[in-house]
């Protein structure tokens, strides 16, 4: 038994990495039924959009990288098919100097493609613009200034949704989906007191320790913690997308962290009473 | 008069923007207005700066073939590929820069260094998380108890796991984040004000 538990601790990490990849990637071809209940935060989340009228005109600030494309993009696919269902208009834009063509292709994808809205009329994407905190503060004097052309260059007087367009007064919600920094801890701290606009957020999973207290503050009025709170969103939309097919991989790769920690704790504690004898 | 002027610059600007968010007077928010944009040019000018240092800082270990020197040409020919097949065909959905390039190149290379973090946090979660203390055993209770909440199949063990998971992060978390939150911003004013007082000069560099 000593014998196997000190070959345990010594084993060799690539069995590790072998486990990781066979639970993760095998879930993605064996549906194992996954479905998550949904928490206060993405209620909330949830609810903040549904209340809206028809025909809201909602400003999403989509931040985020290739590296939290897994996490975020099925957030950012389930809030535009949530507002495109409601019948409401968006306006998108990102901070991220990597996001532009990820969060282009979302836009494209659900907007124009499955719902079939119009550019301009009911949807439109201003693209990225340097300036992080300056452009969302840039934002609350006068969006026009700031987003002066959209994601094509077509300047924003020529795009009807943008017609009454001002700043944020011109918007009843916000929604970030925010990877870091520039994000939702900025638009927390720069936007929504100083131009009393709702924000909701999502947030990959290691950034909302760092949010939940604006949550329960009430600074965020909804909260998506990372694949996890997109799969619980999706179960309230009713539309089952990437998240809730990545669900299985996320459990299975959490039971098998958990399972080597307290695995490792027990060796550890076996070989260390062994060696006290 | 090097160091002295942009400290002037420093303390007028920094403190007019502190001054014009408590009068909301339309003169002022315009100039407040016009300096905010000053800004977002200046931070998109730091981008130039910063593609320049890079071609000449790589430029010169090529030329002299320094260290890594294969590494270095890489980055530069990747760097100059990206840039001038984006001025010439654009970014948009349909060129070449975005679907080849980005879409097809960067994105997957770009999320496949993130997803090994899985595998390094679960090889260091088996050989290097151990309870040796009862902060460590705290800290090991609470990880196990979060990242069970945070799958479905806490729900089969007890209904209500999410909801205590959620307790765990909008309370005690909270109440340990807002310190560090305020404790932080305490921070980040007393360096500002330092800055615009003059008190603070390492951002002047040390010529």
């Amino acid at each position: 038994m000593s014998r196997f538990l000190s070959r345990f601790e010594k084993l060799d990490r690539r069995w590790i990495f072998l486990l990781i990849a066979l639970a993760v990637t095998l879930p993605l071809f064996v549906d194992l039924g996954m479905s998550p209940s949904s928490t206060p935060p993405v209620r909330d989340f949830y609810n903040q959009i549904e209340r809206l009228p028809e025909r809201s005109l909602v400003l999403c600030s989509f931040d985020y990288d290739p590296g939290g494309k897994a996490e975020l993009s099925p957030m950012a696919y389930a809030v535009l098919r949530h507002l495109m269902s409601k019948n409401c208009r968006v306006v998108v834009i990102t901070l991220w100097s990597t996001g532009p063509g990820l969060v282009e292709e979302v836009v494209n994808d659900v907007c124009r493609d499955e719902f079939h809205r119009q550019y301009g009329l009911d949807y439109c994407y201003l693209g990225f613009k340097e300036g992080r905190e300056a452009v969302m503060v840039g934002m609350g004097r006068s969006i026009r200034e700031t987003f002066p052309r959209d994601h094509y260059q077509t300047p924003i007087g020529q795009l009807p949704i943008m017609s009454d367009v001002q700043n944020y007064s011109s918007f009843p919600l916000l929604v970030n989906i925010s990877s870091g920094y520039p994000g939702t801890k900025e638009y927390v701290q720069y936007v929504e007191s100083r131009f009393a606009i709702p924000l909701i957020s999502g947030a990959s999973a290691v950034s909302v320790p760092e949010y939940a207290a604006y949550y329960t503050s009430g600074q965020l009025r909804g909260l998506l913690t990372g694949i996890t709170g997109a799969a619980e969103y999706e179960t309230l939309i009713n539309r089952k997308g990437l998240a809730m097919i990545a669900m299985g991989g996320q459990t299975m790769g959490h039971l098998i962290i958990i399972f080597f920690i307290l695995a490792g704790n027990l060796v550890y504690f076996v070989n260390r009473r062994g060696k006290a004898r | 008069m090097k160091r002295e002027l942009p400290m002037i610059i420093t303390f007028v600007f920094g403190v007019f923007m502190i001054i014009q968010y408590f009068i909301p007077h339309p003169i002022v928010n315009n100039l407040a207005g016009i300096l905010q944009s000053w800004a977002i040019i200046v931070i998109a000018f730091s981008y130039v700066l910063g593609s320049a240092n890079i071609l000449r800082i790589n430029g010169e270990i090529l030329y002299r073939r320094g260290q890594d020197w294969p590494y270095k040409l890489v980055l530069v020919l990747g760097f100059m590929l990206m840039l001038v097949t984006g001025l010439i065909g654009g970014i948009e959905q349909g060129s070449f820069a975005n679907d080849r390039l980005f879409m097809s190149i960067y994105i997957p290379m770009s999320a496949t260094m993130y997803a090994t973090l899985a595998f390094f946090i679960a090889s260091a979660a088996f050989r290097a998380f151990r309870i040796r203390t009862w902060q460590a055993a705290l800290l090991a209770i609470t990880a196990v108890v979060v990242m069970l909440g945070r799958v479905p199949v806490s729900q089969f063990l007890w209904k209500q796991f999410p909801d205590f998971v959620d307790w765990i992060m909008n309370v005690p978390n909270a109440v340990a984040q807002r310190g560090i939150l305020i404790g932080a911003a305490l921070g980040a004013i007393a360096t500002g004000l330092k800055v615009v007082l003059g008190l603070e000069r390492s951002y002047l560099g040390r010529d």
